[in-house]
């Protein structure tokens, strides 16, 4: 009787031993913005596409957009992506759900305070849905511990941008995160994946602080107006292929050649640094 | 052993007709496997049939708006049954393309309306000129029994309004947009879809302009929930369920392609100047392709032959 009595003791420790070993990401995170700061809060500068591993396509329909497109009705209300917020300004709570039984976490869920967005990460193993289902701004992820790493996997994310100047992504868009803890510091590094936009994964890494107190919120009960009187119900503002007036600006004002300021994959490694010193400096861009 | 060329050739030629001649009648293939999918409300999808299917089931029955190809009419069935055990009392059809009528005959036969008649099929009447055109070949049990050809129709069924408006030459001269009103669902038919640019079938009364305003139609009767998201949500004739803001994309990438070639004809490009410009580059990942229904190609020619002869007028909002 009493050895049945150990081995059942034995068996419920051997169970139990995963939960209690797992790292907890529970709490209330602030970003750091030492990385790419100049991106993420005051917001890119038209034609900046550096770093960025994009296709023709992607430089062509940054190169058409025309910020007047944000004052059509339909795109007034629309909030950042999954991928684009947490490299971008944002602070978010985020909590376990356990099935009460158990104990075992179903769902890490996660409020980010840019326009009172909401994220479930599922750890119940359940599939993603079918290609036919909709897409959502912040997508279906799926996640699993890898030792002390939370690694989280999305798709069916909403087409948006990758970068706040026009640099698009597609609803093919996938990621792959990983949620790093050490201490009060949680690092956050993500693979971007758009076989539309990118011709390789667009990789980055944010830096986030365990807080003591509460986020702001930044509250969004957003309402469309029309911002543009009498213009054509079906007019979408965008510029020709040639005819953008702001385009060269930026690699100017830099002095960074127009080649490298178009991003590409070449741009992102370091090897690059070599051809920069080759490359003719910007000329003023002829006024349009 | 004496090998007559000649024969040898003949041989050859004749089977290559007979190949090519399967190939152009498109044998019955195997009938696919159908998926169902609850968007909200009172409305399913079903995919796999051929073009995208909505079904709306309640207390009065079940209405189905396109029936997909003919050879998967048997599974098709079989999908409804599963989803409800009423008899199917309506069929709608978005337009006339054989993957979204296809199945209209065995779905029919096998619904009934209340008087016990087979179940009504329902379309604009430029579907129904169309299918009845001798050319078409297709049989009389499968054309719409039910037209209408002012700008709106509408049924109530299954405590719910459902809204038809046609759009004039949009994706055909026939196309009718469905709108559940009280699950809050559009059923785009091809005047939308997710997997390729626009068909502009030009032969049976496509136009570009069409397109568009079928596009913003859609737009205007979506209202999304907070953040841009859900609320109404929009069935695409081929592809995936979507909200506003996914067919917002999809219109504002129309109507820059539009705009562009547009631009290029009139500085007097050619189609085939126009073709090498490119003016989709930064879609044709997403949509593009070579082989298919809908083309790279086919559609910027779409495009730029309507342009040149412009069919259909923005609608004033």
């Amino acid at each position: 009787m009493k050895w049945t009595r150990c081995v059942v003791i034995a068996l419920s420790l051997a169970v139990a031993a995963p939960a209690a070993a797992q790292m907890s990401l529970v709490g209330e995170w602030s970003p750091r913005y030492h990385e790419d700061q100049p991106e993420r809060i005051p917001g890119p500068e038209l034609g900046d596409y550096t770093g960025l591993p994009i296709t023709d396509g992607a430089r062509l329909a940054a190169d058409s957009w025309d910020a007047s497109r944000l004052t059509l009705r339909e795109h007034q209300c629309k909030v950042h992506n999954g991928p684009y917020i947490l490299h971008g300004p944002v602070q978010f709570r985020l909590w376990e759900e356990k099935d009460p039984r158990t104990q075992q976490v179903t769902a890490l869920r996660m409020y980010l305070n840019t326009y009172e967005q909401e994220r479930t990460i599922w750890m119940d193993g359940r599939p993603h849905p079918p290609e036919w289902a909709p897409h959502t701004w912040q997508g279906f992820s799926t996640g699993k511990w890898e030792g002390d790493i939370l690694t989280v996997y999305t798709t069916h994310i909403k087409q948006e941008w990758i970068r706040r100047n026009g640099v698009p992504n597609s609803e093919k868009s996938t990621m792959i995160e990983h949620f790093i803890r050490h201490g009060q510091i949680m690092t956050h590094l993500q693979i971007w994946d758009d076989p539309v936009y990118l011709t390789e994964p667009l990789i980055r890494s944010e830096d986030f602080v365990l807080s003591e107190r509460s986020g702001g919120n930044w509250l969004w009960p957003c309402e469309y107006v029309d911002e543009i009187v009498n213009r054509p119900h079906s007019a979408v503002p965008s510029y020709l292929p040639g005819q953008n007036p702001f385009e060269g600006d930026f690699a100017y004002r830099y002095g960074i050649p127009v080649e490298a300021a178009k991003g590409g994959a070449e741009t992102t490694y370091p090897e690059y640094q070599t051809k920069l010193r080759t490359l003719p400096k910007p000329t003023k861009p002829e006024t349009k | 052993m004496k090998i007559n060329v000649k024969v040898l050739v003949a041989l050859a030629v004749a089977g290559s007709i007979g190949l090519a001649s399967r190939v152009h009648t498109q044998q019955p293939q195997a009938p696919a496997e159908i998926h169902d999918f609850h968007v909200q409300g009172n409305v399913w999808l079903l995919v796999g049939a051929g073009g995208n299917i909505a079904v709306q089931t309640g207390d009065e029955g079940v209405l189905v708006v396109d029936t997909g190809l003919a050879q998967n009419a048997a599974n098709l069935l079989v999908a409804i049954k599963k989803l409800s055990d009423k008899p199917i009392r309506w069929i709608i059809n978005t337009h006339v393309h054989p993957d979204h009528t296809g199945g209209n005959e065995a779905l029919s036969k096998a619904g009934r309306k209340t008087n016990g008649q087979p179940a009504e099929i329902l379309s604009h009447e430029n579907v129904l000129t169309r299918m009845s055109a001798p050319a078409a070949g297709r049989p009389t049990a499968s054309w719409p029994t039910d037209t209408y050809f002012p700008e709106e129709k509408d049924i109530f069924f299954n405590g719910e309004a459902v809204m038809l408006y046609h759009e004039p030459n949009a994706h055909t001269d026939g196309d009718s947009i469905v709108f559940f009103r009280r699950s809050d669902v559009v059923v785009a038919g091809d005047t939308f879809v997710t997997t390729s640019y626009p068909f502009i079938d030009q032969t049976n009364g496509g136009s570009i302009q069409g397109e568009l305003n079928a596009l913003n139609r859609i737009l205007d009767l979506a209202v999304p929930a907070h953040e841009q998201e859900g609320g109404t949500y929009v069935i695409s004739g081929h592809g995936r369920v979507c909200d506003e803001a996914d067919v917002l994309e999809y219109r504002d990438m129309v109507t820059i392609v539009r705009d562009r070639i547009q631009d290029m004809v009139k500085r007097g490009l050619t189609l085939e100047q126009v073709k090498a410009a490119k003016p989709t580059l930064d879609y044709d990942r997403q949509y593009g392709s070579t082989t298919g229904r809908v083309t790279t190609a086919s559609f910027i020619e779409a495009v730029y032959k309507d342009l040149k002869n412009p069919q259909g007028k923005p609608r004033v909002r």
